[in-house]
């Protein structure tokens, strides 16, 4: 990689390696996350996402391998970048004896760069953004999860960042708090800002991300745009017909292997993997089943969803690794 | 692709926002008030308990000063202040500096102050003076409330010291603030001991009863004589030494032997603290 293509990551990370006694966590990855871009860092749990999240941000120090973060070294430069990062980092957690607005001025203080004096202003604002405003006086400890959540994004937003960390942001909301959050990180992406974030939800960062890394006991597996992952050619005409005979012949002449996939009498469904080569226009496809004869009540043409790659990739099953 | 500007100058602190925060943190906790309650009601208990018995104690009988007390208030303190000093005390410092750190583990904001960034030393530091700065109010609140309870129910007038002289009114206030100056030093190396053990864990009660308990090994080693060459190296040692403070003139020898001590305490245990958590993994 070239020396401006490094200056352009946010985060860049060479075999980046953590220990802990028994078990390597996290086994020599290579993050590379473009500025600017939001980035899922997607894994089933146990995969060691939160562990290099720890490491990112300075929380453990690696056993090998190097980190830039926004292009300093970490964790030798901590100081000067972690007030540019706003994190959530495995779930939120607070002083359940300090209500919500108390809980954001003590991490404010924290933060010997943050000024004293727009300190209120900016606590009232990042409230607001999450929509906890009418709950700030309350204390936190009888927050629910989801109220807890959106504090901990909250806290990430207390001053301008040019990066931020959310680990597992949407964990506990409900699907309107789901929405909000996907709203969220598009707005700071409008802004510029680069957003990590990580998740085991797949649908989640087919919906948030640009570029996304894919994690599987404690290895990247793959890494890229969210085109690039998807793998091109990999998706699939789909047709709802009562003639499914007929749409398959037709199918068949363009070259494909149609298959009967739903084996429901009443509304069967033929698809056919679509091939990778651009010797097929597949917008030929419907006129010609018209043409057939063929009663077409459904017809889609669609990519493959991440889901399968992940799956393809990290196993299906629910073991955590040992 | 749009790039932030990162060159936004960003002004530096000293960053003593975070001692504010975490002494108004410690202070605005119902536990903190329930133990500076509980520290209250020794010398309340004591002067209610004296003003109740109609006997007269011979001089000696019972605890330091206790003798005195029937015969001016002022000495409801110092009385509670000798009873505290042995247990109740070093309870309430025990949760305080065992939870300095491991308080933070246990609740998951160790991680979020530290990626603020506080910095780890600096933490150690506002922790540290926090734990003191609790060891002052312990130690004042039995001053102050055994002065107004004492005054409350008993005459109050110059004092006859433990060397025979009589000082005012307005001397033996100076005299009740060394002490208590005294007993709030003498705590600081134990501040340092719950610190530094509390760094080791996050589990914030084991640190607490590992403070506590460290405290009353330190002081049942100063009870056996055949460990007398152990004795000037207890930090509990001269915990009760300070009668020189209300002789004529005071005599302060032992304040700055105690002091001398305590210092070599912190600075070992913050040493000790600061090795151990500088290079920690935060894994709670």
């Amino acid at each position: 990689m070239t020396a401006s293509a490094a200056a352009d990551l946010a985060i860049d990370s060479r075999g980046l390696t953590k220990r802990f006694r028994t078990q390597t966590a996290v086994d020599s990855i290579d993050l590379a996350v473009p500025r600017g871009s939001v980035f899922g860092f997607l894994g089933p749990n146990g995969s060691g996402k939160t562990t290099t999240i720890r490491m990112l941000l300075g929380l453990i120090t690696p056993s090998d391998g190097e980190i830039r973060v926004l292009g300093e070294r970490m964790p030798d430069k901590l100081r000067n970048v972690l007030p540019r990062v706003g994190a959530l980092v495995e779930g939120p957690a607070f002083y359940p004896f300090l209500t919500g607005r108390a809980n954001l001025h003590r991490f404010d203080t924290a933060d010997r760069h943050a000024s004293r004096r727009t300190r209120p202003e900016r606590v009232n604002a990042a409230l607001e953004r999450v929509g906890l405003t009418n709950a700030a006086s309350k204390k936190a400890g009888a927050y629910s999860l989801g109220m807890k959540q959106r504090l901990g994004i909250a806290n990430a937003l207390l001053s301008p960042r040019d990066l931020l960390v959310l680990d597992e942001p949407t964990n506990g909301l409900d699907p309107q708090g789901t929405r909000e959050v996907r709203n969220l990180v598009h707005s700071f992406a409008a802004e510029g800002t680069t957003v990590f974030v990580s998740s085991h939800l797949l649908a989640e960062v087919e919906q948030m991300c640009t570029h996304a890394a894919i994690m599987s006991a404690g290895s990247i597996v793959a890494q890229g745009s969210l085109d690039e992952l998807r793998g091109a050619g990999e998706s699939h005409v789909r047709v709802q017909t009562p003639d499914a005979s007929t749409a398959e012949s037709v199918l068949a002449r363009f070259g494909l292997l149609p298959a009967l996939t739903s084996p429901n009498e009443a509304h069967p469904e033929v698809s056919a993997l679509l091939p990778p080569s651009t010797e097929l226009d597949p917008d030929r496809l419907l006129p010609a089943l018209l043409e057939a004869g063929v009663r077409v009540r459904g017809y889609g043409i669609e990519e493959a969803s991440l889901e399968e790659r992940f799956v393809a990739l990290t196993g299906e099953g629910f073991d955590v690794r040992s | 692709m749009s790039v932030p500007d990162t060159t936004v100058a960003r002004r530096s602190s000293p960053g003593l926002d975070l001692l504010g925060s975490e002494l108004s943190v410690l202070f605005s906790r119902r536990r903190t008030w329930a133990m500076l309650a509980a520290v209250a009601l020794i010398p309340i208990l004591l002067a209610v308990a004296v003003r109740l018995t109609a006997s007269e104690l011979d001089p000696g009988e019972g605890p330091p000063f206790l003798d005195r007390v029937t015969q001016n208030g002022l000495f409801v303190s110092f009385t509670a202040t000798v009873v505290a000093i042995p247990l109740f005390l070093p309870l309430t410092i025990g949760v305080v500096a065992g939870d300095t750190i491991a308080g933070e583990a246990g609740l998951g904001t160790l991680r979020y102050l530290l990626v603020s960034p506080a910095g780890r030393l600096r933490l150690l530091l506002v922790k540290f003076a926090g734990a003191a700065a609790f060891c002052l109010a312990a130690t004042l609140t039995l001053l102050v409330v055994g002065s107004l309870i004492g005054a409350l129910l008993f005459p109050v007038g110059p004092v006859t010291l433990l060397s025979g002289e009589t000082i005012g009114v307005a001397e033996s206030v100076w005299r009740s603030l060394l002490v208590a100056a005294y007993v709030t030093v003498s705590l600081l190396g134990l501040c340092a001991i719950g610190l530094f053990i509390s760094t080791l864990t996050s589990v914030p009660v084991g640190a607490m009863a590992a403070t506590v308990l460290l405290s009353v090994v330190s002081q049942i080693l100063g009870a056996l004589p055949q460990l007398e060459w152990l004795h000037p190296w207890l930090f509990t040692q001269h915990w009760l030494g300070f009668a020189g403070l209300l002789s004529q003139p005071a005599d302060l020898s032992e304040f700055g032997t105690n002091a001398l001590m305590q210092l070599g305490y912190i600075a070992v245990f913050f040493a000790l603290a600061y090795g151990r958590f500088a290079t920690k993994d935060v894994l709670s």
